[in-house]
């Protein structure tokens, strides 16, 4: 059940021009940045040879492109997730999933798959363009596989938070903005308290910088991989899935 | 669980002819009282007409019945099966039309009828020939390859019905099924609704009088959120049955002798020369006109009884009601 309503979603997906001109869009402007990093990594290489523990290809052009990929796809993903629900609701389809023998959870979690079935796509994409160095050298395998999945958890929390801003409301453009902005504010979080001094300060940047989307995405990119990190993206979706499913449901509830 | 022990005997309780059981159900939308204790029963292979004017509660009352909605207070039992705790098993017993026909405008028909079978969870196997059936019920089977975006209204509306009926439910729920049709896709409509009725339990709402009596086998009128009437077509056509007819004659008597003819109460001569005679109930005064009219050659060429037509009905009811309603609040 929860694949038919994916697979319906996906395919809507690509049967408007939006999914098709995100692709282009994102895969263009990356594609920009990764030619323009192969070209300062191309300048700089000479310099780096005879430095101690210089930082190597994956640290030089697969990091920032993953970097990048990251920004680039906040604004994006908005933009992508903004109808799931909303769009349902304005052309009123969406009392057919009420109507049909499918639990709530089941259409959020379907909506949800669908939508990371997209971003998969977009992933793979990118994830081509760094593997293209192999066909002329080598990159460290264990840095690029973890920027790698650091990027698809980054994407599916965006996504996650995409969701349930679309079950909040029945335009599809306030659902993009409040989770553009949703999305920004939790990537900005950790720049907050880093000017404070007291100790109770500290304690409070602390927390707000653990929250932040961004603090976690660092690691997994210079190929650290903590488990905790993981787990971090891994509770901030099923939280944010789980408010869809509880908004979904107040649905049938209150007018 | 003593709540659930109560369901399980009501269930058993329940009779093996009714379908859907609704009690004491209430809606409020904020302040607004939508619906206000209504109950009724769905017999097996029944078709419910919800009457009721513009804002009445009977889309609130469908929308209930298809679990869209929660109600504020009361039950409702479809098979047996609670729609509050049982939602999806009693969903998969119901087949529901929205007024707006929920559809995606992206899809074909095919694409779309075949992801309805899915959700409503049609064995792989069978899924084909369900949407086949529906289709060819519902007259679509010419459009199957096209975009549900390019078909007309009426086109459109076919496709939401057939939506509703094709994983074969126990109960489908028509809102409006015929609104901003032709007149002969109204018709081919209604014809649909009569066949399904065998097998099928239909409920559907209208405004549009005639429909009810061209399609319904009971009629239930709402009016502001309380259901004012509950009766079978036959007994509608009993309510309509007047106590008028109009009588036109070559060589009228004085009124006064219409006036003594048994049973009846008064004569009302109309302008174009005809009159209008009321009489009791149960005491048509037809035959004894007739014969007088021969023996004394009143020259009768026309006897018309009169009918009270839905409409008058209608206005008659909520009416009356609204005064009880006025009279009971002011005592």
């Amino acid at each position: 059940m929860i694949f038919t309503i994916a697979a319906r979603e996906l395919r809507s997906m690509f049967l408007s021009p939006l999914a098709w001109s995100i692709m282009a869009v994102v895969e263009f402007i990356l594609a920009y940045l990764y030619l323009a990093q192969i070209d300062t990594f191309m300048q700089i290489q000479p310099r780096l040879v005879g430095l101690e523990g210089a930082p190597g290809v994956t640290g030089l052009i697969v990091a920032p492109l993953f970097g990048s990929a990251a920004v680039v796809l906040l604004l994006v993903v908005p933009l992508v997730t903004m109808r799931l629900i909303s769009e349902e609701r304005r052309a009123q389809t969406i009392s057919l999933l009420f109507s049909a023998p499918v639990s709530m959870s089941e259409i959020i979690v379907g909506k949800y798959l669908g939508i990371m079935a997209f971003l998969l796509l977009v992933l793979v994409m990118i994830a081509v363009m760094p593997l293209a160095l192999l066909l002329g050298g080598s990159i460290d395998m264990g840095m690029f596989l973890s920027g790698l999945l650091g990027l698809t958890l980054l994407l599916a929390s965006f996504a996650a938070v995409g969701l349930f801003m679309s079950t909040l409301t029945v335009q599809p453009a306030i659902a993009a903005v409040g989770s553009f902005g949703m999305l920004l504010m939790l990537w900005v979080l950790d720049w907050a308290g880093n000017t404070g001094a007291g100790a109770m300060d500290e304690k409070i940047s602390g927390m707000l910088a653990y929250l932040s989307l961004l603090r976690h995405y660092e690691p997994l990119l210079k190929g650290v991989f903590d488990s905790a990190d993981v787990i971090y993206y891994l509770l901030f979706i099923v939280f944010f899935l789980g408010l869809s499913v509880r908004r979904l449901d107040a649905d049938r509830l209150q007018h | 669980m003593a709540m659930e022990r109560l369901c399980f005997m009501y269930n058993g309780s329940m009779s093996n002819d009714v379908l859907v059981r609704v009690e004491h159900l209430f809606r409020y939308y904020g302040d607004i009282c939508a619906l206000h204790d209504v109950t009724f029963d769905i017999g097996k292979g029944e078709v419910l007409g919800l009457l009721g004017s513009n804002g009445a509660g009977k889309s609130t009352t469908m929308q209930i019945l298809s679990g869209n909605l929660a109600p504020s207070a009361g039950r409702v039992w479809i098979n047996g099966v609670d729609i509050l705790d049982q939602p999806k098993l009693a969903k998969a017993a119901l087949g529901y039309l929205p007024d707006q026909p929920p559809l995606y405008r992206e899809l074909t028909v095919d694409e779309y009828l075949n992801y309805c079978a899915r959700l409503n969870r049609i064995p792989r196997d069978r899924r084909s020939a369900a949407v086949d059936k529906a289709k060819q019920r519902c007259g679509l089977t010419e459009v199957g390859a096209r975009l549900i975006g390019n078909l007309s209204k009426g086109y459109q509306q076919r496709v939401g019905i057939a939506q509703a009926i094709v994983h074969t439910p126990a109960l489908v729920i028509l809102d409006e099924p015929t609104v901003g049709l032709d007149p002969i896709q109204v018709r081919e409509i209604r014809a649909l609704i009569r066949e399904l009725s065998g097998e099928h339990s239909v409920i559907l709402s209208t405004h549009i009088l005639p429909e009810v009596q061209a399609t319904c086998d009971r009629v239930q009128i709402i009016n502001k959120g309380r259901l004012l009437l509950n009766d079978s077509i036959d007994g509608l056509l009993a309510r309509m049955q007047s106590s008028s007819m109009l009588v036109a004659l070559r060589n009228p008597p004085p009124v006064l002798e219409l006036e003594s003819l048994p049973g009846v109460r008064s004569v009302v001569s109309l302008p174009d020369g005809r009159m209008q005679l009321h009489y009791l109930p149960d005491a048509s005064p037809a035959q004894v006109l007739v014969e007088r009219s021969v023996q004394r050659g009143w020259g009768l060429y026309e006897l018309t009884p009169e009918r009270m037509s839905l409409e008058q009905i209608f206005v008659d009811i909520t009416r009356t009601e609204q005064h009880a309603v006025i009279a009971e609040e002011a005592a």
